[in-house]
């Protein structure tokens, strides 16, 4: 897909998003307005698994093919994973906050085991330009990639496993547990990030690509 | 405005500002992109004036 189209209608699902989580799904009963935060804080979420997903998936294509190409792209992947990623803490922990009175809680095994994933993939990057550019680099980066990947499954499952908890469990083995005009808003709000995702993706590729066509062109007239 | 309604729309601020943040970076990479693709016209235009 082209990209004015694809920001076009990451824009127009970020507004159908936002306008169905304030004015078309109904307060929660328990938690009142504060519920609406769910609406972006659990695609935020999965949108991370997503981008680190295509990040792995990319590093494998490099070890498989030593395509540089693939290489970068696992990069930018995973760089939108952190970003989506931070996202997510922020707002749950601003979520915690209002439902809990905390900005956040260790005991809490979904919590811990998502800042250990984004940690792990912050590290990512401090492997990555720790060494010089070239195949060694690109190596060392798709295994890392992989190995990270094995953390998703352990971050999902985590909550449903866990025995103590207070954070909240939507979707479980009896489907989503709300109300249909709820989950159409989450959907929708699922989407609009996975577009926004796949819009800064596709940006910020480009620009890396530029950035790296330039250069050569640089070394070329020198 | 209740406690309630200020962190709502703190989490959704959150999310608006980084994409807003985001752009402003990107938009900044490319103008530099830019400046250095004008230079590089430059030279070859200088290089292939010079004969």
């Amino acid at each position: 897909m082209k990209l004015p189209v694809l920001a076009a209608a990451c824009t127009g699902l970020f507004g159908l998003a936002t306008a169905l989580a304030f004015f078309y799904a109904p307060t929660d009963a328990d938690q009142g307005l504060s519920q609406r935060i769910f609406y972006f804080h659990v695609p935020l979420a999965l949108t991370s698994y997503v981008c680190f997903g295509w990040g792995a998936w990319k590093a494998l294509r490099y070890l498989r093919t030593r395509d540089a190409r693939a290489d970068l792209e696992s990069y930018v992947a995973i760089h939108q994973g952190v970003i989506f990623a931070a996202l997510t803490l922020l707002t749950g922990s601003i979520w915690a906050r209002i439902s809990w009175g905390v900005w956040w809680s260790w005991s809490e095994d979904q919590l811990v085991l998502f800042l250990v994933l984004f940690l792990f993939y912050c590290a990512y990057f401090m492997l990555r330009f720790s060494v010089e550019p070239g195949p060694a680099r690109a190596n060392m980066c798709a295994v890392y990639a992989l190995f990270g990947v094995v953390l998703i499954p352990v971050s999902f499952l985590a909550i449903r496993l866990s025995k103590r908890f207070i954070h909240p469990v939507v979707f479980n083995s009896h489907g989503p547990q709300m109300t249909g005009s709820q989950f159409l808003t989450f959907c929708v709000c699922l989407a609009a990030m996975l577009a926004l995702f796949a819009t800064l993706y596709s940006i910020e590729l480009a620009g890396k690509r530029l950035d790296g066509a330039l250069r050569e062109l640089k070394e070329l007239l020198a | 405005m209740t406690q309630s309604e200020k962190y709502t729309a703190a989490a959704y601020l959150v999310v608006f500002l980084a994409v807003l943040v985001y752009v402003v970076i990107i938009g900044s990479k490319l103008q530099r992109l830019q400046r250095e693709v004008e230079q590089l016209v430059s030279r070859v235009r200088e290089s292939s004036a010079d004969g």
